[in-house]
């Protein structure tokens, strides 16, 4: 029965999906608001029938009904429920579920926030959205239907793949990805809607789409950090980033979408890039689908990679229907798109941005290579190969460097142009901060070029960063008589976008400095020990105690006491780093066991031990700075809210961006940062 | 209509704009491509990398086969390790390894090896990785006849 359900309304979603999307671009062609109020409620409706479907299948899974073919394929009896909930996830048929339901959740609230918009912007945008949910429902009634029949019902599953209920993140970083990657979804239709409805020179579909990527982005931001903490404490290997190909197709869209984020206000401020701009959107698009394609249709081998199929021709036929689409809108929407402004000096914020943006696409174009090269070659030349990690090394760490210090000039600089003098004064406290970062780094014993390199760019876009608050809170205490706290406060909340940027670029700039340290200046050891040996480590020793082992519902486990020790002998506390036995996989999988502190932390695994407790062996790894990577990553997510946080003001504001900005000649540059700072220069 | 012979300082600016960019791009694309090729990691099976010889030798590979049945040679006390790889079609290469080898480790399974061909005929390994699906099963005959298709479902274990 439950099946049924969920399979019914997966259908009933895909005919009103298609019935909407008709509805929505005729009503927007004709001028008929009684279709194009039809199509809404078909975008609401979807979201009702995809709850209900997922619904059904989350039942299925909890109830352990096995005639569900996805239930039959990861569910078990003996997963713990928590385990059993998120196993919806936990292989391609469920996911692409939970993509459709994610997909028409988002759908419904933005079409609902905007029902009443004048305009044909937002119907095409709705047809838009539907668009994307026809191909997530067909693939749903098709290659990757989870509702297919298995007779007769088995009794029990294997249950979701072991490496996949091993830790709590699992139920956070799948989530927030699909929102980061579906959520990019919002701004496409709407730069598509905009390219249909003529409206792209309005500057409307830019507020929206620029607060919508900004959503999708800081969820973006918060899923490549879980998966990032999700891979260093389950995989055991001590590490956060292997540029794996599934970590790189997260990333990607991550950095077209920061770089939209940045020119999306030399358009509004300047009228230029807007080209570009729509390219960016569309371009973020496509990469969370080219990610999908990658990660989903097993032509990579990932722990990602559930199964080969078919379902990869869709996901290219679907990119491919997204290139040449977007391709005869833009052409069609050519003179529209004309650049308005152009660029005054040299020195000045909106070169900074041109030169971020350009970063950012050589970035992004480099993990693409690496990402693509082994496909590519395979596909001409008949070889295996892959990329490895040094290339990914050598090519992106001197391109951080470059953003970082750009991290630091751009709001030092103001709009159009700047003298000499302003230059000056504006660099020398930074280079005093990178020279002194510089010294540190090498006293502490970092002796990496790359890493000594990050760590001096940082304290330089640090300073910068700083500066701006310290001037800005200046100025208000000077005027308005207020404390420092209260004139930071204000200051923020009185330029929400430009202060929650600094905070996001803030936390940055502690994940650059954690990353750095932390693989530059590691700490690895690993030994067989027999129980009261003792290890010793750079800060610390090891002694091991005794191995212990214990049965659980769904596995056995097998861990290790360790004693921690600092170098004067006094016990800090005990580690236990396992290794856990699912009956349905002959590979363990490690349970590292961490000590975390602000300046670093002592990461234990547990590689092998005899079975009858006479030895284990140990990898203990120091590595310093780690726990900032993740605090850096909640700053960032942080500095998004506060950046896109909706306030009255900002509503109100939202009519001055709207006012097209004034070129006229007698427009000066402000002329000290500090006025620059509390007048208007936020947006 | 706009004067010809007149200075132009917009379009000459626009042409130095753009030739900075090409530049930029330019060296980027020499950059990556150079980088690349210096990186490239070939998967090669025994018999493949016995073929290829001196090619192969010194250079980045990950080498994909079956450990040989009583080939295994592991010290405890110094965690070294030396194994033989096959193909199943008669060709072995010897493994040396530094470390614990995964729990699972043993005569017969399927495993990927990553590491360098050194020119006294043993390979130095960095990162041993044991071959385990989902599917929960040995690598079949067929795998055996395409030991890159292991690749496929490795999980990164045990990376050093």
């Amino acid at each position: 029965m439950t099946r049924q359900i969920g399979y019914l309304a997966t259908i009933i979603a895909l005919a009103v999906s298609i019935v909407g999307l008709l509805m929505a671009a005729f009503g927007a062609r004709r001028r008929q608001q009684a279709l194009v109020a039809a199509s809404y409620n078909a975008v609401y409706a979807n979201f009702g029938l995809l709850t209900v479907a997922t619904g059904a299948m989350v039942y299925g899974l909890v109830t352990h009904d096995f005639s569900i073919g996805y239930v039959a394929q990861v569910g078990s009896r003996a997963t713990p429920m928590f385990f059993t909930v998120i196993s919806l996830w936990s292989a391609l048929e469920g996911s692409i579920l939970f993509w459709g339901f994610v997909l028409a959740g988002l759908s419904a609230a933005v079409v609902f926030a905007n029902r009443r918009r004048e305009g044909n912007l937002v119907p095409y945008a709705a047809a838009t959205l539907l668009a994307i949910g026809v191909f997530f429902y067909l693939l749903l009634v098709g290659p990757a239907n989870p509702w297919h029949l298995v007779s007769p019902t088995p009794a029990d599953g294997p249950g979701p793949n072991p490496l996949l209920q091993n830790h709590p993140l699992m139920a956070v970083h799948p989530p927030l990805l699909y929102l980061g990657y579906v959520g990019m979804a919002i701004p496409f239709a709407f730069a598509i809607g905009a390219l249909l409805s003529g409206e792209i020179d309005k500057p409307d579909w830019m507020v929206l789409t620029r607060r919508y990527t900004l959503g999708a982005w800081a969820f973006l931001s918060l899923a490549i950090m879980a998966g990032m903490w999700w891979s260093y404490e389950v995989l055991g290997w001590g590490g956060y980033w292997a540029w794996d190909p599934v970590e790189n197709a997260s990333f990607m869209p991550w950095l077209t979408a920061t770089a939209y984020l940045h020119s999306a206000m030399v358009q509004e401020r300047r009228g230029m890039l807007k080209l570009w701009n729509v390219n960016l959107i569309v371009g973020t698009f496509l990469l969370t689908i080219l990610g999908t394609f990658l990660t989903r249709s097993g032509v990579l081998s990932s722990v990602h990679a559930f199964t080969t199929g078919t379902i990869g021709y869709y996901f290219l036929a679907f990119i491919a229907i997204g290139l040449v689409t977007t391709f005869a809108l833009v052409a069609g929407n050519s003179e529209k798109l004309a650049s308005e402004g152009h660029l005054d000096a040299p020195a000045s914020r909106e070169t900074v941005f041109l030169l971020n943006n350009l970063l950012l696409t050589a970035f992004t174009f480099t993990v693409l290579l690496g990402t693509l090269f082994p496909l590519v070659a395979e596909a001409i030349k008949g070889i295996k190969v892959s990329v490895g990690a040094p290339f990914f090394n050598q090519m992106t760490v001197p391109l951080c460097a470059a953003l970082l210090f750009l991290m630091g000039v751009g709001p030092s600089l103001p709009w159009r142009r700047t003298s000499w003098e302003q230059v000056k004064s504006m660099v020398v406290a930074p280079t005093i901060g990178a020279f002194v970062a510089l010294g540190l780094a090498l006293a502490v014993g970092i002796r990496d070029p790359f890493a000594v390199a990050t760590v001096a760019f940082a304290a330089w876009a640090l300073v910068c960063n700083v500066r701006e608050y310290v001037i800005g809170a200046g100025a208000r205490m000077k005027a308005h008589g207020e404390n420092p706290a209260v004139a930071v406060g204000r200051l923020v909340a009185a330029n929400q976008r430009r202060y929650g940027g600094y905070v996001a670029h803030a936390g940055i700039i502690m994940m650059s400095v954690a990353i750095a340290a932390s693989s530059s200046y590691k700490y690895e050891r690993e030994a067989t020990l027999k129980p009261g040996a003792t290890l010793a480590l750079r800060n610390f020793d090891l002694r091991f105690k005794e191995l212990w082992g214990r049965d659980e519902a769904h596995r056995q486990v097998i861990g290790a006491d360790v004693e921690v020790l600092d170098k004067q002998g006094k016990v800090l506390g005990t580690l236990d780093p396992r290794l856990n036995f699912y009956p349905t996989q002959e590979q363990p999988v490690p349970t590292p066991s961490v000590r975390s502190r602000p300046l670093g932390d002592l990461y234990l695994n547990l590689m092998a031990f005899t079975p009858d407790g006479g030895s284990a062996t140990i990898r203990a790894i120091e590595e310093p700075l780690v726990p900032w990577i993740w605090i850096g990553g909640f700053v960032v997510a942080f500095g998004a809210v506060i950046s896109g946080w909706p306030t009255r003001r900002s509503q109100g504001r939202r009519v001055a961006v709207a006012r097209p900005v004034s070129r006229g000649e007698g427009w000066t540059a402000p002329q000290g940062v500090g006025v620059a700072t509390t007048q208007g220069m936020a947006q | 209509m706009t004067n010809p012979i007149a200075p132009a300082p917009r379009s000459n600016k626009k042409w130095v704009a753009l030739a900075t960019v090409a530049l930029m791009l330019g060296g980027f694309g020499y950059l990556a491509y150079g980088g690349i090729g210096e990186n490239i990691v070939y998967f090669l099976t025994p018999g493949e990398l016995i073929q290829k010889g001196d090619k192969a030798v010194e250079r980045p590979v990950r080498l994909g086969g079956q450990v040989v049945a009583g080939s295994v040679v592991w010290n405890a006390d110094n965690l070294d390790l030396r194994f033989k790889v096959t193909d199943g079609q008669g060709a072995e290469v010897l493994v040396h390894s530094r470390g614990a080898p995964p729990q699972m480790f043993r005569a017969g399974i399927g495993v990927v090896v990553e590491g360098k061909y050194t020119r006294d005929g043993v390979f130095q390994s960095d990162n041993l990785m044991v071959k385990h699906s989902n599917e929960y099963r040995a690598p079949n005959a067929e795998e055996m006849k395409h030991p890159e298709r292991l690749n496929k479902t490795l999980m990164r274990e045990s990376r050093s």
